[in-house]
């Protein structure tokens, strides 16, 4: 439907709703306002909060902003000063702020800032636009809480941090309007947890305030539009949602390459002619990849192959952020001709001309390819136009079943958050800082934001008793309290040190802990040389620091676009020199962020388990399932298969949950402690998106045919009691999540006031504090906090509880000679290297030789 | 396996997998750096460090002393985190620190952090102690027979990737630094230019504290 239909609005009541001069302004420009602008216009006047849902390009943010434009319009000339009015009891503002934005990108406030001009210009409206983020002078901020602008576009973090100040009743008393942008992006992390606590605060403030948000599709609008309104008791209150028709349906194909689909890796090498070939063929291609070696990889080979001398660039988050700015720039004004990027291009600015996106690998999610691809073609009549390349033969069955989601326009996006405790932590020591506080108020204010709306008392008190004394059983902090009620009962900061390090420590984004890369020479001399090492060269950009501890001297890993070798870690800074392998020897690929979504994990099942659909699969794909089915089975949609077979001295057991990487690793890490306990002498395990594999000394075919192991008792939900507690007591992935939860909830500052410590010289390790915590006082809020987070992040529980669930009853084993077809990608993960396959038991047997060598190391 | 040996100056240790070091013959028990109170020295300064460590860190040190059941035990400096600290000890930590110096002869071998330690605390105070060919003392000074601490050594390694690290004992031959034996003491690399100052043979060796035993690898194999 193209988006310049008729409104089914008569002329009478659009005009009704858009003011005259802003009609001009539409049709000076040949536009006609869109149903969803007009709409959201209507429920500014009925004075309701609106849930805007619309594709990229539908003119989400000026549908956005709109009722504000219009609302101000009416503001008469030379009103513009602020006026103090006597209230009776105290003053107010006449004017003042009337809107705020907030974005999860500074960029993104800034560019929209800036696109907000035009039409203010153009219509010669009397409003005021200015962006408050991290990089805003001071006295501008300063000037800003005196004399508010109409419109203030800003980050959640700048949000709580001015909710923190005195003059925050004053400053938000007059506000109007929220308008939350990309809300789908923020409301997934702790971030969005942050903003939703912000806005119970303002709805305190400001009961006028009225929100808009702005989404990309979402598999339950309802709930997000929960986000918008203040909760009440435990119902379910929503704001009304208005869907954007119109955007042209996507032209989503996957790459039928001419070249042998790789059996394993997640690098796509063996389509880079084609890839190449569509760059050159269009304008301007966005390429994404999952990660940033990845990312690292595909540049470094277009480059190689670069004959034409087209022009492209490579964009990802570790870039020094002057190189991303150059990227961007050349970008917009139209030079380029590809970009190679991950998520960090997921949101953010209109990039206008690009008319290819190219995914490469796994989708992971439906909503997520949709979001990507919709960043082709911004304008809506047209449509999107996207080349999916799986890197390996199951990314092809998740390429295939995501493009039917998209077809049929199916979401999954995940569900609405629980509200995290040590966010909370964070919260009620900012509205400490601010004006004195009464548990019982802020309890039923907390309450109204949505993810925190079925909060117990008994946590919130927990979370109070934590900031004030660190909660602790042992009540021995009394007199270092941060925190401390006066007469009436009203919690205040007990220092203003305590407020300094509030302020310098808010926000809910921990980094990893980054190390600078400088190019220098390379020693002089072979291996074993301890010549010096040049100085002074150029930044390349940063690495976490957790790859490079994983490097010994002369490694060689690619960065930057180039393959560099590891010189030496010279205070906090790695310095690497040029390789001129061909090859990185550790190569950096960590899975990506994202695990495959439980929706398309289950429409692959469906897949592999309807031999009619194998029809739209390439040759290659179905000529390995066919394999499969005769040579072991094929897993059914509610089953779980177990393949055992010897290889190379040791024996395997190869399952496919379907459930992506992280639930896999914890199912690894929980059986392999069971087979140590059945005396299977398990060596190691490996997991990828689809399959597990564990592999030992003892022979597993044996003991089960022997009655020794019992495969339902194995995989039984229980291993999520006892076992699960041994292992999280001595699990890295548990002590990275407690490290976050305690520097979110200012446990532990990541910056001291007067001196910024790097994270080189922090002063005691927070997995020491976690071993000594989970020893002594193992119910402690931040340990349930951290346990929270990682039960829905890096262990992934509840979807592994689900998996074992389903399968109670449905477990297939097949005991077999040799490594199955369906089992070479995982078994190939071992070495992380990816081998080309010929059809057939021949390529088997192969691989089967490279696996020995691989695996056995 | 929870312990291994290491020489210094002709006389053979036995380190623990605790961080302590024993010496047989003279029944001694060496430990270092215990810093307790250190989670209260924190929280002075408003991190609420979990009041835990000093708890936590007697108990290990009770377990090591119930292992071998020393006739002597030097605690090699820096035993408590700041000055003040032992005015902060609770009184079942204080009870439980009294429990294990009964019966065995106790010095407290005075640190950069304690430097003057009062004499109510049982055993003797002193800046540092000669027996036989050792010499213990809380600074290292590189001369040959010397036991000291301070520095914490930890050391890294990495394979393929991948890379644990853990704290260790550091020794040459002729002379050690102790592992820190505090539950909030992290610890510095021993690759450190601090540690060739001590050892000035390139070819000295880190005792690792494993998971179920300890594992001597060439520092310079280490990061």
């Amino acid at each position: 439907m193209p988006s310049s239909d008729p409104l089914p609005l008569t002329p009478l009541e659009t005009a009704a709703l858009l003011p005259d001069r802003f009609r001009r302004w539409f049709s000076s420009r040949g536009w006609s306002p869109r149903e969803h602008q007009l709409a959201l216009l209507a429920k500014a006047g009925d004075d309701r909060s609106a849930l805007l849902i619309a594709p990229t390009g539908a003119g989400k943010t000026l549908a956005g902003f709109l009722p504000t434009l219009v609302e101000l319009s009416a503001v008469p000339k030379g009103g513009g000063e602020k006026n103090l009015i006597s209230t009776g009891r105290t003053v107010k503002r006449s004017g003042g702020l009337h809107t705020l934005y907030i974005s999860p990108l500074k960029a993104l406030a800034v560019d929209i800032a800036r696109n907000l001009e035009t039409p203010i210009a153009e219509i010669g409206l009397p409003i005021k636009v200015e962006t408050r983020t991290g990089d805003t002078p001071v006295s501008r901020r300063q000037r800003q809480r005196r004399y508010p602008p109409d419109v203030l576009l800003t980050t959640p973090e700048q949000l709580a941090l001015l909710l923190s100040s005195d003059d925050a009743p004053f400053l938000f008393s007059s506000l109007k309007r929220i308008v939350l942008d990309e809300l789908h992006a923020l409301v997934t992390s702790k971030r969005g947890d942050l903003l939703s606590l912000g806005l119970a605060r303002l709805w305190r403030l400001a009961p006028e305030m009225r929100a808009i948000g702005l989404s990309a599709t979402v598999a339950e609008p309802e709930s997000l539009a929960r986000f918008l309104v203040p909760q009440q008791g435990g119902r379910e209150i929503a704001a009304d949602i208005v869907v954007a028709g119109g955007a042209a349906a996507p032209v989503v194909e996957m790459l039928d390459t001419r070249e042998r689909l790789p059996w394993a890796g997640h690098t796509a090498r063996h389509a880079l002619g084609e890839m190449y070939d569509l760059i050159k063929r269009n304008k301007t291609t966005l390429i994404f990849v999952n990660t940033r070696s990845q990312a690292e990889m595909l540049f470094q080979e277009f480059w190689r192959m670069n004959d034409d001398g087209l022009a492209i660039a490579l964009h990802h988050g570790s870039l020094d952020v002057a190189q991303r700015r150059k990227v961007e720039e050349a970008m917009a004004a139209g030079r380029l001709r590809g970009v190679v990027c991950t998520s960090s291009l997921d949101l953010g600015i209109d990039w206008g001309d690009i008319d290819l996106v190219i995914n490469v690998g796994a989708p992971k999610g439906a909503s997520r390819l949709m979001q990507r691809i919709g960043r082709a073609n911004h304008r809506l009549d047209e449509p999107s136009r996207a080349v999916l390349i799986p890197a390996n033969r199951f990314e092809v069955l998740e390429c295939r079943v995501a493009i039917d989601a998209i077809a049929e326009n199916a979401q999954d996006t995940p569900p609405l958050r629980t509200g995290a405790l040590d966010v909370l932590a964070q919260h009620v020591l900012g509205c400490a800082c601010g004006e004195p506080f009464l548990s019982d108020e802020l309890f039923a204010e907390v309450l109204t934001s949505a993810p925190y709306a079925s909060l117990t008392r008994g946590d919130f008190d927990d979370v109070v008793d934590f900031v004030a004394t660190g909660g602790y059983a042992l009540k021995t902090y009394e007199r270092f309290a941060r925190i401390k009620q006066d007469k009436q009962g009203r919690w205040r900061v007990a220092n203003p040190k305590v407020r300094q390090s509030y302020r310098l420590n808010v926000g809910t984004i921990v980094e990893e802990a980054m190390l600078k890369v400088r190019l220098v020479r390379g020693r002089g001399g072979g291996a074993g040389s301890t010549g010096m090492i040049g100085r002074g060269g150029r930044i390349l950009g940063e690495i976490e620091e957790y790859f490079i501890e994983g490097l010994v001297a002369g490694d060689t890993f690619v960065f930057g676009g180039e393959i560099v070798r590891y010189e030496a870690l010279v205070e906090d800074q790695v310095y690497v020199s040029r390789a001129n392998d061909k090859d990185a020897k550790v190569p950096s690929y960590m899975g990506g962020k994202f695990p495959l979504s439980t929706y398309l994990a289950e429409r692959v099942r469906k897949l592999l388990d309807d031999r009619r659909q194998w029809n739209a699969l390439p040759e290659q794909v179905r000529d390995w399932l066919s394999l499969q089915r005769d040579f072991s089975r094929v897993p059914g949609v509610r089953e779980l298969l177990i393949e055992t077979f010897p290889r190379g001295g040791k024996h395997y057991m190869v399952c496919y949950p379907f459930e992506g990487r992280l639930a896999h690793q914890t199912l690894g890490m929980l059986l392999t402690r069971r087979l140590e306990r059945a005396r299977a002498r398990p060596l190691g395990f490996v997991a990828n998106e689809y399959a597990l594999a564990i592999w030992g000394l003892g022979d597993i075919s044996f003991m089960v045919r022997h009655g020794k192991l019992d495969f339902a008792a194995l995989f039984a939900p229980d291993m999520l009691g006892d076992d699960l507690e041994a292992w999280l007591a001595e699990s890295a992935l548990m002590k990275r999540t407690f490290r976050n939860c305690a520097l979110i909830s200012g446990l532990i500052p990541r910056r001291f006031t007067g001196e910024e410590k790097s994270r080189r010289q922090v002063l005691f390790s927070t997995d020491l504090v976690y071993d000594v915590l989970r020893k002594h006082q193992a119910d402690h809020v931040l340990l349930r906090a951290a346990r929270a987070d990682a039960a829905a992040g890096l262990l992934d529980l509840k979807r592994l509880g689900d998996m074992l669930s389903r399968i109670q009853g449905r477990i297939t084993h097949r005991e077999l000679e040799h490594v199955s077809p369906l089992a070479v990608p995982v078994m190939l993960e071992i070495g992380r290297e990816s081998v080309y396959g010929e059809a057939g038991d021949e390529l088997l047997a192969e691989a089967a030789d490279e696996l020995i060598k691989e695996a056995m190391g | 396996m929870r312990a291994s040996k290491v020489m210094v100056a002709d006389v053979t240790f036995v380190a623990d997998l605790s961080g302590a070091l024993f010496w047989q013959e003279q029944r001694l028990l060496v430990v270092s750096d215990l810093h307790l109170e250190k989670g209260s020295s924190f929280a002075t300064r408003g991190v609420l460090l979990p009041p835990y460590d000093t708890v936590a860190t007697l108990s290990r040190l009770a377990a090591v002393i119930a292992r071998h059941d020393p006739r002597m035990v030097i605690a090699l400096g820096d035993s408590f985190h700041d000055r003040a600290a032992h005015e902060r000890l609770s009184e079942p930590d204080r009870a439980a620190l009294s429990a294990v110096q009964a019966r065995r002869d106790w010095i407290w071998i005075s640190g950069n952090h304690d430097p003057a330690l009062p004499s109510d605390l049982g055993g003797v105070v002193a800046s540092e102690v000669a027996i036989g060919p050792i010499a213990f003392r809380h600074e290292p000074t590189g001369a040959a027979g010397e036991i000291a601490g301070h520095l914490h050594p930890k050391a890294r390694v990495a394979t393929r990737g991948r890379s644990m690290e853990r704290r260790c004992f550091a020794s040459d031959g002729e002379r050690a630094v102790m592992p820190a034996f505090g539950a909030y003491t992290g610890g510095l690399s021993i690759r450190d230019p601090a540690f060739a100052k001590i050892f000035q043979t390139p070819g000295f060796m880190a005792h690792v504290l494993g998971d179920n035993r300890l594992h001597a690898i060439a520092a310079s194999r280490c990061y």
